[in-house]
């Protein structure tokens, strides 16, 4: 029993060391800053820039919490302040199977329906685009976290005690003035900590985003175009980085930056829902 | 009387988006499912379940994906296990042993909560890493070790949330008896909780057959099925993606096809641990 728990507890720090090994032939030859914010990728003539791929997992990253946040703070609050039990008894199965949906079927998902979409949405406003593109990547992306932040934002707005609307709706509050100024105020922390969870989850995202995205090393200038966010990049090049040792290392760097942002975003979050808890 | 009416038609606009709201989220997974199996079900036959991929499968000739579906049940089968084998003894070291370390066990929480949002392809990179620095080849067993640090804080935190609802007299009672800590654990807790329990080792079961990033670099690929550890295996989620990404129509429908397949075991899982759950709230 104690093995498992310093396995759980030794588990960060050793992917982190791990990552940092293989990243660190890289780091030999290149400052971070140059590694970063350089533009240009060519593995071939060893010319490293994350740029792109940093931007592209930005935009799609933010696009879908755009798209999610408003979707999933609407049904929680329908969910758990008006809506009768049996919607929620009905709701429940709903999420819990679209939080179970393997990431390949909604890749699949992607390429039937989102991509011909947004190609056609891209015709309304006159730019020609294939459809692979971040928002394609972005909208798959909403998808899969919908259900994610929509579980802790249920659970957030059912901790907040009973007395503090029937205060509100006592002093002639309507329901939804009582939801507004008082509730939602009470789960500020909440809501925030779901979205840094949520963009912890879309950030990291690999397989969906892969198929749908377009995977164009460009720093892309719209929300039609191609993009290739960091996980692609990692999961595109597996077969070929073996031959190259700066490569490997190169793809390695970008885990390790995928294992940091996430990890800060996910930390902070907790942190705040942690505080959150106590509070109540 | 007009400030009245415009409180009133406030919360009725919200109201009306709360709905299309929800609506939307029921549309996204109808969608999904409607979606897989019109494109998939017609190019689906027996003989892609049951038979392995020929020679020219890859071409549009006769075969089917066993492979992939014996492989990806090998590969979460054995990552289950494996997993299994370290969260139950720290499920119930934090809810028995620790019982009175609120700390303790809120750190060990904080530290898998961190561990449950690694992205999975961090996963695949790292046992790629190990897999080279253990010596081993893209093999069954890399893929195992990988999916099993994957599905490791799912596991563990699931059944956290099962034990936690255990009320505190039956552990007081045991103690009572004179039964120590893991009896206590082993006999009393775990047969409390078996049907909750279940249901989270299926979770993480459907975690581990759906997730291909994590598996992308360690298990390799193969038209045939593995009869070792040491042997790389197909999984279905790349199968799905492989096939996907030829140019040739008809392999691209199998990918469809293939996609039905996958869609159809996580939903029998979903709904086989909703069975387990139900029966245990209802204890």
């Amino acid at each position: 029993m104690k093995c498992c728990y310093i396995l759980v507890i030794a588990m960060p720090f050793i992917l982190l060391i791990g990552l940092l090994i293989k990243s660190s032939l890289l780091f030999g030859e290149k400052s971070l800053t140059e590694l970063i914010f350089s533009s240009e990728w060519k593995p071939m003539s060893g010319k490293f820039g994350f740029l792109p791929f940093i931007i592209s997992s930005l935009w799609v990253t933010f696009i879908s919490i755009i798209i999610a946040a408003p979707i999933c703070l609407l049904t929680a609050i329908y969910l758990t302040q008006y809506a009768r039990r049996v919607v929620l008894k009905i709701m429940q199965p709903v999420i819990d199977i679209l939080a179970g949906i393997p990431s390949v079927i909604y890749g699949v998902w992607g390429i039937i329906i989102i991509v011909p979409f947004v190609s056609k949405v891209a015709g309304w406003f006159n730019v020609h685009s294939s459809g692979y593109s971040i928002l394609a990547g972005a909208v798959v992306l909403a998808v899969m976290i919908i259900p994610f932040i929509l579980n802790i934002l249920i659970e957030v707005y059912r901790t907040i005690p009973i007395e503090l609307s029937e205060a509100s709706l006592s002093l002639g509050a309507t329901k939804w003035e009582t939801i507004k100024k008082v509730l939602t105020r009470k789960a500020f922390p909440g809501i925030i900590s779901s979205f840094g969870l949520g963009v912890s989850r879309a950030f990291g995202e690999t397989i969906a985003v892969l198929m749908v995205v377009g995977n164009v090393v460009q720093i892309p200038s719209g929300i039609f175009q191609a993009g290739y966010p960091l996980p692609a990049l990692i999961a595109n090049n597996y077969g070929e980085m073996l031959s190259i040792p700066m490569y490997d290392s190169a793809l390695m760097l970008a885990a390790l930056i995928l294992f940091i942002v996430v990890t800060i975003f996910n930390m902070g979050s907790r942190y705040i829902i942690i505080h959150y808890e106590k509070n109540i | 009387m007009n400030r009245q009416l415009l409180r009133k038609s406030e919360e009725l606009f919200y109201k009306v988006l709360m709905i299309i709201s929800t609506v939307i989220i029921i549309i996204a997974l109808l969608a999904i499912i409607i979606s897989i199996l019109v494109k998939g079900m017609p190019s689906l036959s027996w003989s892609m379940i049951t038979q392995t991929p020929k020679g020219g499968y890859y071409f549009g000739k006769e075969g089917g994906i066993l492979n992939a579906i014996i492989g990806s049940l090998y590969l979460s089968g054995g990552a289950t296990l494996l997993a299994l084998a370290v969260s139950l003894p720290l499920a119930l070291y934090m809810n028995v042993h620790k019982l009175k370390q609120k700390n303790v066990v809120n750190f060990i929480r904080f530290f898998l909560d961190l561990l449950w949002g690694v992205p999975s392809i961090v996963y695949g990179a790292f046992g790629f890493t190990l897999m080279v620095f253990l010596g081993l080849r893209t093999s069954l067993l890399a893929g195992i070790l990988t999916v099993a640090l994957f599905i490791i804080p799912i596991m563990v935190r699931s059944m956290d949330e099962v034990l936690k609802t255990v009320p505190k007299g039956l552990l007081e009672s045991a103690f009572s008896l004179g039964s120590t800590r893991s009896e206590t654990a082993f006999r009393v807790m775990l047969r409390q909780c078996i049907p909750g329990i279940t249901t989270a080792i299926l979770l993480a079961f459907g975690r581990a057959i759906g997730d291909a990033a994590a598996v992308l670099f360690t298990a390799g690929y193969t038209d045939y099925i593995p009869t070792s550890l040491s042997q790389p295996t197909a999984t279905l989620p790349l199968s799905v993606f492989f096939q996907l990404s030829s140019p040739i129509p008809e392999v691209q429908n199998r990918a469809y096809a293939s996609a039905v397949v996958l869609t159809v075991i996580v939903l029998i899982i979903s709904i086989a641990s909703r069975g387990f759950s139900m029966k245990y709230q209802k204890n």
